[in-house]
C-alpha cells in the first residue's frame, strides 16, 4: 500500500507554497456550485469526494488541477450511485464541445 | 455520549498506531507511529472511513486533538518550541505508559 498519492505531508522537495490568491475562473466557481448542491440534497458527502479521489489513477491525479480533481471526483461518485452514465456524461460533453469547440 | 465514555483524556501521552490499509484514512502517513499527547477532546463524529463509501457513519468515533513535539516527527533538525497539531479518531491511538 505505502501511502496515497494524495498524503504527501512531509516528503522532502515539495517546495514553498505558493499563498497568493489565485483567481477563479467561471467553471471553476461552477464546480464548487455543483459540489455544493449536490451536497446539500444529499447525494454526496465530503469524505466520498475525498475517497474518489484518493482511489484516481496517480498520474491522472498528479496532472490534474485542483478543482480538476473535484470534477472528476463528482463525476465518478455519480457513475457509481447510478445517477448518471458515463455514456451520458461524454453524450453532453460531445454536445458542448460541437457547440463551443474543444477546450 | 459524553465525554466519560472517551479513552483519552487531555495531557495522556498516546501513540498514534502505524497501520498500512486500503480506505478513506484520516490519519496522514507522516504522524503515523508517532508519540505525542492529547491536547483537547472535541466529541464524537460519524466516522469518514465509513462515510467515504456511502455507508451510515455508524458507530460515531470520538476525535481529538494530538499535539507532537517537532522534533519527535521530523528529527532533531526540526524547532524546539514549535508544536505539529493532528486531529486523530480514537481507534488511531493507543495509551503509552
Amino acid at each position: 500500500m505505502a501511502r496515497g498519492h494524495h498524503d504527501i505531508g512531509g516528503l522532502p522537495g515539495g517546495g514553498p507554497i505558493d499563498q497568493a490568491e489565485h483567481q477563479l475562473s467561471d467553471w471553476e466557481i461552477l464546480a464548487d456550485a455543483v459540489n455544493q448542491a449536490l451536497g446539500a440534497k444529499g447525494i454526496k458527502r465530503t469524505d466520498e469526494m475525498r475517497r474518489a479521489r484518493e482511489e484516481m489513477d496517480s498520474a491522472a491525479y498528479r496532472d490534474m488541477t485542483y478543482y480538476e480533481r473535484w470534477i472528476a471526483s463528482i463525476e465518478a461518485i455519480l457513475i457509481e450511485k447510478k445517477i448518471l452514465t458515463e455514456d451520458e456524461i461524454n453524450r453532453k460533453l460531445a454536445q458542448f464541445e460541437s457547440k463551443w469547440g474543444e477546450p | 455520549m459524553t465525554a466519560a465514555v472517551d479513552k483519552f483524556k487531555p495531557g495522556d501521552r498516546v501513540k498514534i498506531k502505524f497501520e498500512d490499509r486500503p480506505g478513506h484514512i484520516r490519519t496522514p502517513w507522516y504522524i503515523r507511529g508517532k508519540t505525542g499527547w492529547v491536547e483537547r477532546v472535541y466529541g464524537e463524529f460519524l466516522n469518514p472511513e465509513s462515510l467515504a463509501f456511502g455507508h451510515d457513519g455508524l458507530p460515531k468515533k470520538t476525535l481529538y486533538l494530538i499535539a507532537f513535539n517537532q522534533s519527535d516527527v521530523w528529527g532533531e533538525s526540526a524547532t524546539k518550541q514549535d508544536k505539529v497539531l493532528v486531529d486523530i479518531y480514537e481507534h488511531w491511538l493507543e495509551p503509552v505508559a
